[in-house]
């Protein structure tokens, strides 16, 4: 693999927060680090600006070996080429932006950092502002400083570690517009760290699924929405429909997996990765649900249909969120009664069309391409989380 | 009558303690704020000793190690030639250990007030350790500093018990201005006394005022 500009991490450690992480980010890229809190993602981020030092760990950038525990390679921050913008953003109170960003060019010659340093603050959009103290600038104002300073530097990887998350929901959307169009002039790897999975979604080229300090997925955020390596990760992405099954036949020449859940047979696309038997996972996006029309039925109402009583009817604008709990011929077992309600999205309209309220029965099918199996293991290690 | 010679003294003792305490209290605050060790509690609490000490007391121990039977006494004979107690050096040497918790506190204070992630931030920047103590730490916790040596001077200044106990009362050497009203006093020149006390007084005063309107100023820009 070409290592030009790219970042590669390994970490590992005990204390004081476990850490298990493998990633990689090329040139240019946008990795989000997703998990909930406690997650080690803040930590990671340390480690790669080298402020943190686990004990076992290669972290390589560009070419250049950073830290790699084994040959006692360990370069100190200073030297480390990063761009690290803090979640409160760290500035330095007692420097104006024009000052915080010029603390930062120390690596240039004197003559042109002054100069540098505006045209950094104006690319942030905060020409005019060059001389305000950090107190004088508002949440949103604070973060440009931080990011021009991250990018004084010239660094070889960008970190950013939930930037976001300090600001108001429209200052914040004003920034995510920001970040997308910086990007496109930014050659090197940026890596950022928020909780928020939709800010993961939208901003990143892939995500990494982080659960106390263990890399559990890497993908781009559609692969680990439809296609969750597992049920810890389905739950932790927030998938409203995960369940148990046990897988019952294979059917290679149809190209069909059958799994039993609660009774029902469902026709699944080919796994052939689950021996006949084996108890899974599976999840389906809450739009691989197709409510079936009370007044007119239709051909494709055979795909595996399912019947069940409304019990949730929620219109948020246009859509309207539907959990129908589902007729199982099996009892209710340890995941209680909630675990045999499917959440699928339909227009309001066809809601109201269709008479769609709490109380009402109704039918849908779960279109089988959407249906996605997962292994059972580790929704059972961490169901405490 | 004006004691000029017991004045200038004390105004000596008090700039040497400032002199020499200041690096090593930037030093032992900075560790206080921001290293987690074993003992750390302990250490604090042994630098603390002297705010409630009888300085009598502190100055009697004092006394014993700087005497001929100790280790230190002896070799501070064998080195410099006289005794380390009843000399301009025994008084200094008690000074910088009585003034401690006054020029430590104020200045440990300050650097906690420090946000956490400023300092790493620097080193980000590509700042040196040097350059990140010149420019970030040293002037956002310039007001506790600087309210520390105000601090340590005035209270050299006025230091009475522990000067009596370990320097006695030699002029030139170690009759300080606090010693030397309490001689007058002693001797009912009460004038004398008055003038020195107002003086010390005055000299008390503009420190405060100074470590005050210091620490007010740096306060709005404290936050961020």
């Amino acid at each position: 693999m070409a290592a030009e500009g790219r970042l590669f991490i390994r970490l590992a450690q005990r204390a004081p927060i476990p850490l298990a992480a493998t990633f990689d980010c090329a040139p240019g890229e946008v990795l989000a680090l997703t998990g909930p809190s406690g997650s080690g993602k803040s930590t990671i981020l340390r480690c790669i600006a080298g402020l943190d030092r686990p004990p076992d760990a290669r972290i390589e950038c560009a070419g250049e070996v950073w830290l790699d525990t084994q040959r006692r390679i360990g370069i100190s921050p200073q030297r480390r080429s990063v761009g690290l913008v803090f979640q409160q953003y760290a500035l330095f109170p007692h420097m104006s932006a024009l000052g915080n960003v010029v603390a930062a060019l120390g690596h240039r010659a004197r003559a042109e950092r002054e100069s540098r340093a505006r045209a950094l603050l104006a690319s942030v959009h905060l020409a005019g502002l060059e001389h305000r103290r950090p107190v004088e600038l508002s949440g949103g104002q604070q973060q440009r400083v931080a990011m021009a300073r991250a990018l004084a530097r010239d660094p070889k990887v960008l970190l950013l570690d939930e930037p976001f998350a300090a600001v108001d929901r429209v200052t914040r959307h004003k920034l995510y517009r920001e970040l997308a169009e910086l990007r496109r002039q930014l050659a090197m790897p940026i890596v950022l760290v928020t909780h928020d999975l939709d800010e993961a979604a939208m901003l990143a080229d892939r995500m990494c699924i982080l659960h106390r300090g263990r890399t559990l997925q890497i993908g781009t955020p559609h692969e680990i929405r439809t296609r969750p390596a597992d049920a810890l990760v389905a739950r932790l992405v927030d998938l409203r429909n995960v369940f148990e099954g046990v897988v019952r036949a294979q059917d290679a020449p149809a190209g069909r997996t059958r799994v039993e859940w609660r009774g029902i047979v469902l026709e699944v696309a080919h796994a052939a990765q689950f021996a006949v038997g084996t108890r899974v996972a599976w999840t389906i996006p809450v739009g691989g649900v197709v409510l079936h029309r009370r007044d007119r039925p239709s051909r494709g109402e055979r795909e595996n249909p399912v019947a069940g009583m409304v019990v949730e009817c929620v219109e948020l604008g246009d859509d309207t969120t539907v959990g129908l709990a589902v007729d199982t011929t099996v009892g209710l077992g340890v995941d209680g009664p909630a675990a045999a309600q499917i959440t699928l999205r339909v227009p309001t309209h066809v809601a109201r069309r269709n008479g769609l309220a709490v109380g009402v029965r109704a039918g849908a099918s779960l279109l089988a391409i959407a249906i996605h199996l997962m292994p059972w293991r580790d929704s059972g290690r961490d169901a405490q989380a | 009558m004006m004691e000029w010679q017991a004045l200038a003294l004390s105004l000596k003792l008090a700039g040497w303690t400032v002199a020499l305490l200041l690096p090593a209290a930037l030093a032992i605050a900075r560790v206080l704020a921001w290293k987690r060790f074993a003992g750390r509690r302990l250490v604090e609490a042994a630098l603390a000793m002297p705010l409630v000490l009888p300085p009598t007391v502190l100055g009697y121990y004092l006394l014993s190690a700087f005497g001929a039977n100790s280790a230190l006494g002896r070799a501070f004979v064998a080195v410099v030639g006289h005794p380390l107690a009843f000399s301009f050096a025994g008084l200094l040497v008690a000074s910088l250990i009585f003034n401690l918790p006054f020029a430590i506190q104020p200045m440990q204070r300050a650097f906690e007030a420090i946000p956490a992630d400023v300092r790493p931030a620097a080193a980000c920047c590509g700042m040196s350790p040097w350059r990140i103590f010149a420019e970030i730490e040293l002037p956002l916790a310039w007001p506790g500093v600087l309210s520390a040596m105000v601090l340590t001077f005035a209270h050299t200044l006025g230091e009475f018990g522990v000067v009596l106990m370990v320097g006695g009362n030699i002029p030139g050497e170690t009759r300080t201005i606090a010693i030397a009203i309490y001689d007058r006093v002693q001797a009912f020149d009460t004038r004398s006394a008055g003038l020195m006390a107002a003086v010390l007084l005055a000299l008390s005063l503009a420190a405060i005022a100074v470590a005050y309107s210091t620490s007010r100023r740096a306060e709005p820009a404290g936050g961020g």
